[in-house]
């Protein structure tokens, strides 16, 4: 899976989640620009484990503040 | 902020207390409300397990998680007051250098027996079992599922130790399994689970988790705090109950609410269980319990043993709480009394705050809890019931309820 197609994948998963329809682009931050508190944190992160079959543990939460880290992160974790 | 779990602050200025900030105006604009200050109430005098003196008024507990009210039995006081004269005030000292006593083995050797288990660890707290056995016992690389809502004594562990800490929506079986299934091959697993969960007073489905979690390969640690001496035939705890006990690695529990005093412990069957004593920090670093309160816990746990009566009785109280409530038009954490915990869901903080005034006023005690110390940002009055509470104290208690519900607008 190319990086293009997560982009794709991971965009479609944030829509309910993105509720003050927040352009996205690689440098939109979870915390300040989408407002995501821990709870929506929480769903979101499960969705998107569950969508790639990955684990994201909150180890690693902690190094993603950015859309595009997620992406990457997601990319260097189906790469495996 | 979910749950117990540990929150990031941030702040620019200089002033290290700035990222207080925040909490600081929740307290002033709840106080400023005209409420009494929910979280400095001070009892006066304490008459039994249910009753107390608060701003000189009698009051009935209902939120102290004294289960099983032995903080007044008389033999448990005879053992401790015995303990004072015979080994003094206190250890000055660690469990491994000179903090051990007579008592304290007596008190793990109770709890073995209790438990029916190989290996029994006495910490000084509930909070530092959880904190010392789960910091130590994964570490980097190893794995650690656990449920969103657990006690902030498991996030602190998980925080302290450098393990992968991979959370899972509360009691959700599916969402466990999957994220079990996802963790590497040949990586150390810790599953960690509660019994009862304080908050909403709700049990864990044990029976398919514990059974999902040995499937794949893990290791599994239950906290049964609020269920020792209560639930299961032998007092055991939902692990008992469901039927899984044999199949827990780690029970962890306190002293500090059925067995009536403070402490905490973990018990275990696992071979090399007793090597924690030299490398758990938690365990090692601090002073040990007083002689008095080691021989207050191993008279109440042994008297636990053999208290089917008082459990049923707490069960009658629980089921009428719950069932009395739910007629008045409350709304509860759970559909039906699942533990000795009934929590009453309030509209938000501000009404949750009135509410608790006006039960103290009528003469009722429960704990208000609000975020970020529960599920989904509610704010609740839990009250938990005690073995000692008769039928009537439990009539008074819904009258009160009608009472502050009525003039508060709630119902």
């Amino acid at each position: 899976m190319d990086r293009a197609e997560i982009d794709t994948r991971i965009r479609s998963i944030i829509e309910p989640f993105n509720k003050k329809d927040v352009a996205i682009t690689d440098s939109t931050t979870f915390a300040g620009d989408l407002e995501f508190d821990s709870l929506t944190v929480m769903d979101f992160v499960a969705a998107i484990e569950d969508e790639f079959d990955i684990i994201i543990s909150m180890n690693q939460q902690a190094e993603i503040e950015t859309y595009g880290q997620l992406v990457d992160a997601v990319a260097k974790m189906t790469e495996a | 902020m979910q749950s117990d779990r540990p929150e990031t602050l941030e702040g620019d200025s200089k002033d290290l207390f700035s990222k207080f900030d925040e909490t600081i105006e929740l307290r002033r604009n709840l106080l400023s409300s005209g409420v009494q200050d929910p979280f400095s109430l001070v009892m006066e005098k304490v008459l039994s397990p249910t009753r107390a003196i608060c701003n000189g008024r009698d009051t009935i507990l209902l939120g102290t998680y004294n289960y099983m009210g032995m903080t007044f039995d008389p033999d448990v006081l005879e053992a401790g007051k015995q303990a004072l004269d015979d080994f003094g005030s206190g250890t000055t000292g660690s469990r491994v250098l000179n903090g051990t006593f007579q008592g304290h083995k007596e008190c793990e050797e109770a709890l073995r027996e209790f438990y029916d288990m190989e290996h029994a660890m006495v910490f000084s707290t509930g909070y530092l079992a959880n904190l010392g056995i789960i910091s130590t016992i994964a570490g980097k690389g190893d794995y650690i599922i656990l449920d969103i809502d657990s006690h902030a004594s498991i996030w602190d562990g998980c925080a302290m130790g450098n393990a992968e800490v991979v959370p899972f929506k509360h009691n959700d079986v599916e969402a466990m399994e999957k994220r079990l299934k996802r963790i590497p091959e040949g990586a150390g697993k810790l599953v960690i689970l509660e019994g009862v969960y304080s908050m909403l007073g709700d049990v864990a489905p044990l029976k398919e988790m514990v059974r999902i979690a040995k499937e794949n390969g893990a290791m599994v640690l239950v906290d049964e705090a609020h269920s020792m001496g209560f639930i299961g035939e032998n007092g055991r705890g939902v692990c008992e109950e469901a039927g899984v006990i044999d199949d827990c690695d780690f029970i962890i529990g306190t002293f500090s609410k059925s067995v009536g005093t403070v402490g905490g412990f973990c018990v275990s069957n696992h071979p090399k269980f007793d090597i924690m004593r030299l490398v758990c920090r938690p365990y090692v670093f601090t002073a040990s319990l007083p002689p008095s309160v080691v021989a207050t816990a191993a008279t109440s746990i042994r008297k636990l043993m053999d208290a089917s009566e008082k459990r049923a009785h707490l069960w009658e109280n629980s089921k009428r709480l719950h069932s009395g409530l739910t007629e008045m038009g409350f709304k509860l954490g759970t559909d039906k009394p699942e533990s000795a915990i009934i929590a009453v869901i309030m509209p938000d903080l501000e009404k949750g705050a009135a509410m608790w005034s006006a039960l103290l006023e009528e003469g009722l005690y429960v704990n208000l809890a609000r975020p970020p110390a529960t599920p989904a940002n509610m704010t609740l009055l839990r009250c938990s019931l005690c073995a000692e509470h008769s039928g009537e104290e439990v009539e008074t208690i819904l009258q009160m309820f009608e009472n502050a519900g009525k003039a508060v607008g709630i119902i």
